[in-house]
């Protein structure tokens, strides 16, 4: 496999792949920073030339930009916190034998193939709307009055939403890890005396670090560009404007795309900062 | 301390009835080896001792107390599993100290009885390393710390040396032995390994289809097993077994003769037969005999030097005075 005849036609083969993913990746990132250079008003005169760093300090210097950092790192960060915990405990539950274990647990995953916009508008309209909404009609029956979720609690509201689609993503995947624990170890600790909550603090949630990091790495990155949630709900009102929505608004709702991509640029940037974060957090876990 | 009473003990999963009512007394700092084929419950009554599983009916006594609705970690007992259940991310220190950590001795205490054990052990130099940096035997040790540190009333091991090479569980085989010299605690030791009952047992409960088969000495149970069960599964090689009109001349439905007991030679002997497949041992060879008329293969033990070659014609004597004679229904006729 080794020989140097191998290695080149190795290389020849995979040539297609990484030179897709390279233009995939490389265009657009080029473009970002292309435009992000230039006064380009599409509606207003189209491609008006290059202003250097114009764009850069006017993304930063809105009143709306660092309010939406803000909102950005407390929503990924309400939603980590949720599903993190919840994913646990949703888990521990679910590897307990029972009846009907099979449907429970396909019935737990369902909310992961309901797409975003969709369950942004059940939310909206079923459960969240104060008038008709079931949560309304709770709050009713015990004689409070009913919240005005997305105005009043707007920020609680939309981590809530995104929650509930990013939980069966966290349960499945540690579901599968702590089916992977070593019944013997959790016998061997009952042995040493110690009882139930320990062994879960001990035992339990130790095996489950690599997994867990897991999790938050993976829903980081996704959670960092949620738009459709927002758009649907709240539509970056009340505090709900992401880096990601404040972008948006830029490009099109401005129509400034070459303020919007400054704004993408330090969408950027803000990822890899979120990712250095974790990475010096959680991502020790990873080694074996 | 450790002296347990088993009492019309059964366990079911179900409508399986793995374990039928069974009675045994485990005295006081006795070795008591469980053996028995793969699937005879012999893990499954450890696991009843150690209350990690329930009895269906019947009781435990530990010391004289009631254990039988005890949970595991009130019974004073502590278990070393086959797998060594190991916790993973923590280091060999931590490890062997968890379950005093679990019963909130002072740190000093947990300290001093981490050196003690690790000393005795021969852990020393590895209490800083996580289970993953440490070879089987080493490992094997680690969960014996674990289990040493509680200061139990008795031991339980489930196949504690299945996992290791054959040359590492002779040596551990022997630490175990002189762990429990040492420590005078009851030691219960389940394996499917006669050998290892043999060589490490005060007591042998030789199980099969969970009834008790026989308990006796291993030596006890080599000279005078109780059924042909026992007969067959003590010893190495395993006795040979004859029926028919040899076993008649005896006034028996079969007759057992071990592989030690036969002595050979080119012109002599009341059996003959030819030589099938030999194996060299060095110290000793065991040939398989076929064509005897006796049955289908007779092993022999003979001395390292003895040569006969594969198809050699061979005479055999068995010793009289230690054939084993067995009934119709497989017992031992005295």
């Amino acid at each position: 496999m080794a020989t140097q005849h191998s290695r080149s036609a190795a290389r020849l083969m995979m040539a297609p792949a990484v030179i897709l993913l390279l233009g995939w990746m490389l265009i657009p990132l080029t473009m970002t920073l292309w435009f992000s250079f230039r006064k380009f008003l599409p509606l207003r005169g189209g491609d008006l030339g290059w202003v250097g760093f114009d764009n850069y300090t006017r993304f930063v210097s809105s009143s709306s930009f660092w309010p939406s950092v803000q909102a950005t790192l407390l929503i990924v960060g309400g939603v980590l916190v949720i599903t993190v915990v919840l994913g646990v405990l949703l888990a521990l539950l679910l590897d307990q034998p029972m009846w009907g274990q099979g449907v429970v647990r396909i019935l737990v995953i369902a909310p992961f193939f309901v797409m975003p916009t969709v369950s942004a508008l059940v939310w909206k309209n079923m459960f969240m709307d104060p008038v008709n909404g079931l949560l309304a009609h709770l709050w009713k029956a015990f004689g409070a009055a009913p919240i005005e979720w997305l105005s009043q609690a707007s920020l609680t509201s939309i981590v809530i939403i995104v929650s509930w689609q990013w939980l069966p993503f966290a349960t499945l995947i540690l579901l599968t890890a702590i089916q992977s624990l070593d019944s013997e170890q959790l016998e061997a600790a009952e042995m040493d005396g110690a009882p139930v909550l320990k062994r879960f603090w001990f035992i339990i949630l130790p095996h489950l670090s690599r997994a867990i990091t897991v999790v938050i790495l993976i829903q980081t990155i996704f959670l960092l560009s949620i738009f459709a949630e927002i758009f649907v709900t709240t539509q970056g009102s009340f505090g709900t404007k992401t880096l990601t929505y404040l972008i948006f608004q830029r490009v099109l709702e401005s129509q400034n795309v070459g303020l919007g991509s400054a704004g993408g640029v330090y969408a950027i940037i803000l990822a890899n900062i979120v990712a250095l974060f974790l990475m010096r957090i959680v991502g020790r876990n990873l080694d074996a | 301390m450790g002296r347990i009473v088993l009492e019309q003990v059964a366990k079911r999963f179900g409508d399986v009835e793995v374990i039928p009512p069974l009675d045994l007394t485990i005295e006081d700092g006795e070795f008591t080896v469980f053996v028995g084929p793969s699937g005879c419950g012999k893990s499954t009554l450890l696991r009843l001792i150690a209350g990690l599983e329930d009895v269906t009916a019947g009781s435990i006594q530990i010391d004289g107390a009631e254990a039988t609705g005890v949970p595991p970690a009130k019974r004073g007992l502590a278990m070393v599993f086959q797998s060594y259940a190991l916790y993973p991310h923590m280091t060999v220190r931590k490890n062997i100290a968890f379950p005093l950590r679990m019963a909130k001795l002072d740190r000093q205490e947990q300290d001093r009885r981490v050196e003690q054990a690790a000393a005795v052990l021969n852990l020393t130099d590895y209490l800083d390393r996580r289970p993953g940096q440490l070879s089987g035997g080493q490992r094997q040790r680690v969960a014996i710390g674990r289990a040493i540190v509680r200061e139990p009333a008795a031991f339980l091991f489930d196949e504690p040396l299945s996992n290791l090479d054959a040359a590492l569980r002779v040596g551990m085989r022997l630490e175990i032995s002189e762990l429990h010299k040492r420590l005078e605690t009851t030691m219960i030791y389940v394996t499917h390994d006669q050998v290892e009952a043999m060589t490490m047992a005060d007591k042998i409960v030789v199980l099969r289809a969970g009834h008790i088969e026989q308990v006796g000495s291993p030596l006890e149970l080599y000279r005078e097993p109780r059924n042909l069960f026992v007969a067959g599964f003590i010893g190495s090689p395993k006795m040979n077994f004859i029926e028919g009109t040899e076993a008649a001349k005896h006034k028996a439905h079969t007759i057992g003769i071990r592989p030690e007991h036969i002595a050979v030679s080119e012109s002599k002997g009341s059996w003959s037969g030819v030589v099938g497949v030999s194996e060299h041992l060095g110290s000793d060879t065991f040939f398989h005999i076929h064509d005897t008329g006796l049955a289908e293969t007779i092993t022999v033990r003979a001395d390292g030097e003895v040569g006969f070659r594969h198809g050699d014609k061979i005479h055999m004597s068995p010793r009289t005075d230690v054939i084993h004679k067995f009934n119709e229904s497989g017992l031992r006729i005295p």
